[in-house]
């Protein structure tokens, strides 16, 4: 562990990556603590250009929102549904992948034609099918999400289980009559976690895209305000009033960016082997 | 000759105002905006807005109406009511044609009263009332009522009661007739080509029955799917007059300050639409009056109005907007006081139960509005929850009463008896109908005056029911009603006196010219 965080703080990828990530997870937690009125409430005359106003640093939206507090309570339902989404796509994806790469055979063959059968789908079309279908809330949202990006992660830890199950440690573990579950929980799971950590954090960055691009069409949460609804609410005044649009614009990509930071920050870590050919 | 001078006074008064204007100047092509494109031309099996729009133009009515509601001549040119109010005759106008050369007469407008009432739910419902239409000889027509019926002479406009060519429609199939595609009317503009997605062209009738009329050449009605690219052909001069509802709101402040651009919200005075949220009246916290009230108080309407429609439109006080006839503001007021809604919540015992909330899924501004009304709402303490769904599936939820608040707009042509009583009356309460009295109101006394009102005479009679049912209607709030809307009509000041009649665009084009 110690030797983990040695290298992910001697990557500068790494390092800036879990900046952002910190810095927005404070602002998640602790922002709608400063701003106890609610981003929905019309605050100031509509469309107030930013920094003319202390108190509305980011300006007003169409109804005289306050900017910067959508971007606060955006915060936090960006970040939520990134990492919610991406832990139940994990717990549905790494037990279907390793199932189907210690298995082998026809469970093999079943359980992979079934993740097919999700990957043929184009990812976005089908989240957008699902909300729709499941009237747009965050359980919907976070569902859909969900939905469309466990295939990858089982196909990676099939992957990873496939050629972990031959290692000699894994053999010695079916000798001595351990039960599957075992084998799989702790000779084979442990082992095959480090690329899907990497996966992982990049899982998230693509669900808060994701997440933005439904609510920009939308499909968001009609009573949670996000960074995706911002965008969207205000694209079709961006000639009077791009500030509306920009600056959760611009939290997206931040944090989508840290994201992927950390994604290859971790990727550095956990293989440092790699790393080192690699520089 | 009396009628004579009747004719002459009611030219009068439909002339008065354009007589007063330059001389108009003959020739020019105008292109305008329809928005979405119209499924169909024939306007007496199609009523979309769009389609009314464009047809208006190329069919007529027997009466034409002004902003203020008075009906004026077009086939019809002068037409008297007997004493017991339950016959009407229409003299029709002679030496009118049909596109094709033929002549009009009352047996085209017996005919298409046959037709109406098969294909157009509006007029089957308005021609209701008729007992008997009689035409004695080729240019008289005689309606008589089973009883007498206060709106009779405000339902003969154009889109409600068009009169189509017998002679082309007689023993056809009329869904399948070739001249569905091709309307053929008496109007001062004829069809000439439709080139789907892109425009239809409307060419002048040079044989118009109103000597010198009209004055344009051609009309090319674009058509444009995208909001803002409508607004950027009309930037670029591609089209010159946008009508109300083809750009959104917040464009209209900056398509207005344009150059040589005009805007008025004139031309919608027969809609009359009204905004209102549609509040349950059957369960849940709503069924109680005084939580009904303090929706009233807690939402800011003028902040709506200012704000969310660029301070188009009025605030409504009433179930009628004031434009309608008998509408009085001497009701109930509900001012926005936050302070008064928390007392009446508070009094009705009302402990935080979620209220669903359905916005209306006709775009942006609509958007808007649902989020300001449920932070108005909130604001006072209601726990609100807006239920996000599609045009149909709201309708659904509406029509199956599966709803506590939700947002909609209603047209009212003119009269409370054709467009307001509708939405109150019990009898008219029907699972699975939108638009009709879907918020479960039942209240027998004002059963009683929509019905006593609809057939009373003289108007004095109607007006005194009607403001005692708008007073009653405030006090209860069965509905909660927000604003008057306008949809400004955006075009440039070279194009004059197209809006001059209660229903705007729609048959504007008869009298408009160029001013080039």
């Amino acid at each position: 562990m110690k030797q983990f965080w040695k290298s992910m703080l001697k990557s500068p990828s790494g390092v800036i990556g879990l900046v952002i990530l910190l810095l927005a997870i404070t602002i998640a937690v602790f922002g709608p603590m400063l701003f106890p009125n609610s981003p929905w409430r019309m605050v100031q005359r509509p469309f107030l250009p930013p920094f003319t106003l202390g108190a509305v640093p980011l300006g007003t939206d169409a109804l005289g929102r306050d900017v910067f507090a959508g971007m606060i309570f955006g915060a936090r339902v960006s970040l939520l549904v990134g990492l919610v989404s991406t832990l139940v796509a994990l717990v549905v994806g790494i037990p279907i992948g390793a199932m189907a790469g210690y298995f082998g055979g026809k469970v093999d063959d079943a359980l992979m034609r079934f993740t097919e059968f999700f990957q043929t789908i184009p990812s976005f079309a089908l989240a957008i099918m699902l909300v729709a279908i499941l009237q747009p809330s965050i359980y919907s949202i976070v569902a859909s999400i969900a939905v469309v990006s466990w295939p990858p992660v089982a196909r990676l830890v099939r992957g990873e289980v496939l050629s972990l199950r031959t290692r000699e440690y894994v053999q010695a573990a079916v000798v001595t009559g351990q039960s599957n579950t075992w084998i799989i929980l702790r000779e084979i799971l442990p082992n095959a976690l480090s690329p899907v950590i990497v996966l992982a954090s990049l899982m998230v960055a693509t669900a808060i895209l994701l997440e933005s691009s439904l609510a920009f069409l939308g499909l968001g949460d009609p009573n949670l305000i996000s960074w995706g609804y911002m965008v969207g609410a205000g694209r079709t005044v961006i000639r009077q009033a791009w500030w509306i649009t920009v600056f959760p614009g611009v939290a997206i990509l931040i944090s989508v960016l840290g994201l992927n930071l950390i994604g290859e920050g971790l990727n550095d870590a956990l293989n440092p082997r790699l790393s080192r050919e690699g520089r | 000759m009396p009628k004579r001078v009747l004719l002459g006074l009611l030219l009068a008064c439909g002339l008065a105002a354009p007589a007063l204007a330059q001389e108009p100047k003959t020739g020019g092509v105008i292109n305008a905006v329809i928005q979405p494109e119209p499924p169909g031309l024939m306007l007496a099996q199609v009523q979309n807005g769009p389609t009314q729009m464009v047809s208006g133009n190329i069919f007529e009515g027997l009466l034409r109406y002004s902003p203020k509601l008075e009906p004026l001549p077009e086939l019809a040119e002068s037409w008297s009511v007997s004493e017991d109010a339950k016959t009407y005759t229409f003299k029709l106008k002679k030496g009118v044609t049909w596109h094709d050369g033929k002549p009009f007469t009352a047996a085209d407008v017996l005919f298409s009263m046959e037709m109406l009432k098969q294909t157009h739910a509006r007029a089957r419902t308005n021609l209701a009332q008729v007992d008997k239409i009689e035409t004695p000889d080729d240019y008289t027509v005689v309606f008589t009522l089973k009883q007498p019926f206060g709106p009779f002479l405000g339902i003969f406009e154009v889109g409600s009661m068009p009169i189509v060519p017998k002679h082309l429609y007689e023993g056809t199939d009329w869904k399948t007739n070739p001249y569905n595609n091709a309307p053929v009317g008496t109007g001062p503009f004829m069809f000439k080509e439709w080139q789907k997605g892109s425009f239809i062209r409307l060419v002048k009738n040079p044989n118009y029955h109103e000597k010198g009329k009209p004055y344009l050449d051609e009309i090319y009605w674009q058509i444009i799917p995208d909001a803002a690219a409508r607004s950027v052909a009309y930037e670029t001069g591609k089209v010159d007059v946008l009508p109300g509802g083809s750009v959104e709101n917040f464009d209209v402040p900056r398509l207005s300050k344009l150059k040589d651009t005009c805007v008025t919200g004139a031309g919608w005075e027969f809609f009359s639409p009204l905004a209102w949220l549609w509040l349950n009246n059957r369960q849940g916290p709503l069924a109680d009056k005084r939580v009904r009230q303090a929706v009233m108080y807690a939402i800011d309407r003028d902040f709506a109005k200012d704000v969310i429609w660029n301070g188009l439109g009025k605030v409504a006080t009433g179930p009628s907007a004031s434009t309608i006839k008998y509408y009085t503001d001497d009701v109930k007021k509900y001012p926005y006081d936050p302070a008064k809604a928390k007392a009446l919540l508070k009094e009705a015992g009302y402990k935080g139960e979620k209220i669903r909330l359905l916005p209306l899924a006709y775009g942006e501004t609509w958007q808007r509005w649902g989020e300001a009304v449920k932070q108005n709402l909130m604001d006072v303490g209601m726990n609100i929850e807006t239920i996000a769904t599609d045009v149909a599936g709201g309708n659904q939820k509406i029509g199956d009463w599966d709803y506590d608040i939700a947002f909609t707009y209603l047209y009212q042509y003119g009269d409370p008896a054709l467009g307001v009583g509708r939405n109150y009356i019990s009898s008219n309460i029907a699972k699975g109908q939108v638009f009709n009295n879907v918020e479960g109101y039942s209240n027998p006394e004002i059963d009683k005056l929509f019905a006593d009102g609809a057939v009373a005479t003289p108007d004095s009679k109607r007006k005194e029911l009607y403001e005692k049912a708008q007073k009653i209607l405030v006090e209860d709030v069965p509905v909660a009603w927000m604003l008057e809307l306008q949809f400004p009509t955006i075009m440039r000041c070279k194009v004059k006196n197209l809006i001059t009649t209660g229903i705007g665009v729609n048959d504007g084009f008869k009298d408009a010219w160029l001013d080039k």
